[in-house]
């Protein structure tokens, strides 16, 4: 079996002690971010990625995957014993998970949502290991028309299903486009949009573009909030969960995890969505409904098991493909490009130790999650009595820092802070940043697919059409538009968003 | 009239997608478009700038159709304080030195908060910044100089 072989020698690389090393970091410092309300994994990697160059890649992959898988562990935490979500993919797991709390049974709750989070996370590291080959393996035989169609769905379908207003999302992804066009052309070596400044020759940094959008305007919109508190620290007493909570739990978890794997596939979906659906399908197949938000342990299962698994499929289609189907992604697409890794299926052939080493530190990962959150429950709380008022001068120190360390300019920090400004501006506009930050990456890659299809087709803009995978795309980016115009959806859609 | 646009959403989303598409179409003119078959540089920017303008056009008209307004506080001394924090450290951390650029950054940051107590930032700043020096400057060995007589 080549799965096995191929898995033994992912754990034979992430079971190195460098790699062990950082996963426990990104693990560690994911749970911390997590439980930590006011601060996401989207900003923590996008703060983290200069550091990033001065580690080796498999290495660096491995922490920044831990973070994002860990943040989904972590915000259960804040969500049960604090009514607060610390990461919007744990808002449904607030509903019951604060009112087993308030009935003594925060111990079982936690211990459930690990749990969950655990099984989930084992059978996602799988379902990678069993799909991602054959997927990289399709994807080699794409040529530049089937590369198009392909980036054009993905971010057709990840502007349509994220959250908010279609149309502007839509427009978010072609300013995105835009800004992925600074910089020198590399066919004609014309500089574009550069306006005589000498740095923005080379485009706008990766970087400077997330730390701004995501971490500035990230603390410029907290500190619009006021934030209110009640910890239930000392309520903590027994963890494990009864033999009954256990045999109304299994069912959950597993519906969770199929879920969550399922719509982690699909671009624009956060774990968020994954996790309210999960809840929704629980409430409704349960033989008594009304147990739901008075503290039912099937409400805490589901939603965690299905964020995790949501958060940890999303890696095929950036591993094997190259397409980024969330913000987080592109981030990590991102960090690939920093260490000299071009995105794409031949990853798994060129590197095989980045993909193998990656997905078997996931499963380790999760082992250390469960062991690193259940006991160690009481530290994480008392980190919530830290105020904001002293973590997000700290936040913008780090960011500050790492950006600056990207080229040694301070151009690059003057960028950041116009992209915080304009950033919070875009959220008050209701302009999604993550369909633009997708944009952003896909950009150089679209613009360079588009002009090799058209040259291989002497310019005939039916080339598209005329390839059987390339229209299948374009057929399925058709679908999904049309689907999404429809009245009927879209009402639905509107009161799904308030 | 001006009332009703004032706090219009969609309005001024349009608005910023039209000015943006627009201005990268008039820029982009200098850029040889060329043809389908050789597209020259000009050709994706034009194309975006374009569809750009036509988004903005689309919302615009739905703000003034649909008149929803702007939810929430727009925070404003976080929205100014901050970048101009941002804006010293990088000049600092050219013109001056890593331990004055942070301390800056922390200080100026820190006022941007809802409540500034001088002695816990001072406590914090001070921490922060031995931290990040003992972090950055010796375990990562980044070449920055720490203050400005030592450039």
């Amino acid at each position: 079996m080549e799965i096995f072989h191929n898995l033994i020698y992912g754990f034979g690389v992430a079971l190195s002690l460098q790699n062990l090393w950082f996963c426990f970091i990104g693990v560690f410092l994911g749970t911390l971010i997590g439980v930590l309300p006011g601060i996401g994994p989207l900003a923590t990697i996008a703060m983290l990625l200069p550091i990033t160059f001065n580690v080796p890649p498999v290495a660096a992959m491995i922490m920044l995957a831990g973070i994002y898988y860990g943040a989904q562990y972590g915000g259960s935490t804040t969500s049960i014993l604090v009514n607060l979500p610390g990461e919007i993919s744990s808002v449904i797991t607030c509903i019951d998970g604060y009112q087993m709390a308030r009935n003594g049974r925060a111990g079982p709750a936690l211990a459930i949502a690990a749990i969950g989070s655990f099984i989930a996370g084992s059978i996602a590291t799988v379902l990678i290991a069993v799909f991602g080959p054959p997927l990289a393996e399709m994807a080699l035989k794409f040529g530049a028309p089937e590369y198009f169609s392909l980036m054009l769905m993905g971010l057709v379908t990840a502007a349509v299903l994220a959250q908010g207003d279609m149309v502007k999302s839509l427009a978010m992804v072609v300013l995105g486009l835009l800004l992925g066009v600074v910089g020198t052309d590399v066919n004609s070596g014309m500089s574009r949009f550069a306006f005589g400044i000498p740095e923005l020759t080379d485009g706008i940094s990766f970087v400077v573009l997330a730390v701004g959008m995501f971490a500035v305007a990230e603390i410029v919109s907290n500190l619009g909030e006021t934030e209110e508190r009640v910890v239930f620290t000392n309520k903590v007493t027994h963890l494990w969960p009864t033999f009954d909570d256990m045999k109304r739990s299994i069912g959950p978890i597993l519906r969770g995890t199929a879920l969550g794997s399922f719509m982690g596939v699909l671009p624009g979906t956060g774990p968020a969505i994954a996790s309210f659906s999960s809840y929704m399908v629980e409430k409704k197949l349960s033989k008594d409904p009304s147990r739901f938000g008075k503290g039912a342990i099937e409400g805490v299962a589901g939603p965690e098991s299905a964020n995790n698994a949501d958060a940890q499929c999303k890696f095929i289609p950036m591993l094997t493909l190259g397409i980024p189907s969330s913000a987080v992604m592109a981030l990590m697409l991102g960090a690939l490009t920093i260490q000299g890794i071009a995105p794409g299926p031949q990853v798994m052939t060129q590197n095989p130790d980045l993909f193998w080493g990656l997905i078997a530190s996931m499963w380790i990962g999760n082992l250390m999650l469960v062991v690193l959150n259940l006991p160690l429950v009481g530290l994480w709380v008392s980190l919530l009595k830290v105020p904001y008022r002293i973590m997000f001068p700290a936040i913008m120190a780090f960011c500050c820092i790492g950006i600056y360390s990207v080229n040694n300019s301070g151009l690059d920090v003057y960028m950041a802070a116009f992209f915080g400004v304009v950033g919070f501006l875009w959220r008050k506009l209701e302009c999604p940043p993550a369909p633009l930050l997708l944009g952003f990456v896909l950009g150089p890659m679209m613009e360079e697919n588009l002009r090799r299809a058209l040259l291989i087709s002497r310019g005939d803009a039916t080339v598209f059409f005329t390839r059987p995978i390339s229209l299948g795309f374009m057929i399925a980016t058709g679908l999904i538009l049309v689907i999404m115009v429809a009245p009927a959806v879209r009402k639905r859609r509107e009161q799904f968003t308030d | 009239m001006m009332n009703n646009l004032r706090n219009n959403k969609d309005f001024f989303a349009g608005l910023m997608f039209i000015v943006i598409g627009s201005g990268a179409v008039f820029i982009a003119r200098d850029y040889p478009i060329g043809s389908a078959l050789r597209m020259g540089p000009g050709y994706f920017p034009v194309a975006l700038g374009g569809l750009l303008f036509l988004f903005g056009v689309y919302i615009m008209v739905q703000g003034l159709i649909k008149k929803v307004k702007m939810e929430g506080t727009w925070s404003m001394k976080a929205w100014i304080i901050l970048p101009i924090a941002t804006i010293i450290f990088g000049y600092l951390m050219d013109n001056g030195g890593f331990v004055p650029a942070l301390l800056a950054l922390i200080f100026i940051s820190a006022a941007a908060g809802n409540e500034f107590k001088f002695r816990e930032v001072l406590i914090m700043a001070v921490l922060l910044t031995v931290g990040s020096v003992g972090l950055f400057i010796y375990a990562l060995e980044m070449p920055y100089p720490l203050f400005p007589w030592s450039r």
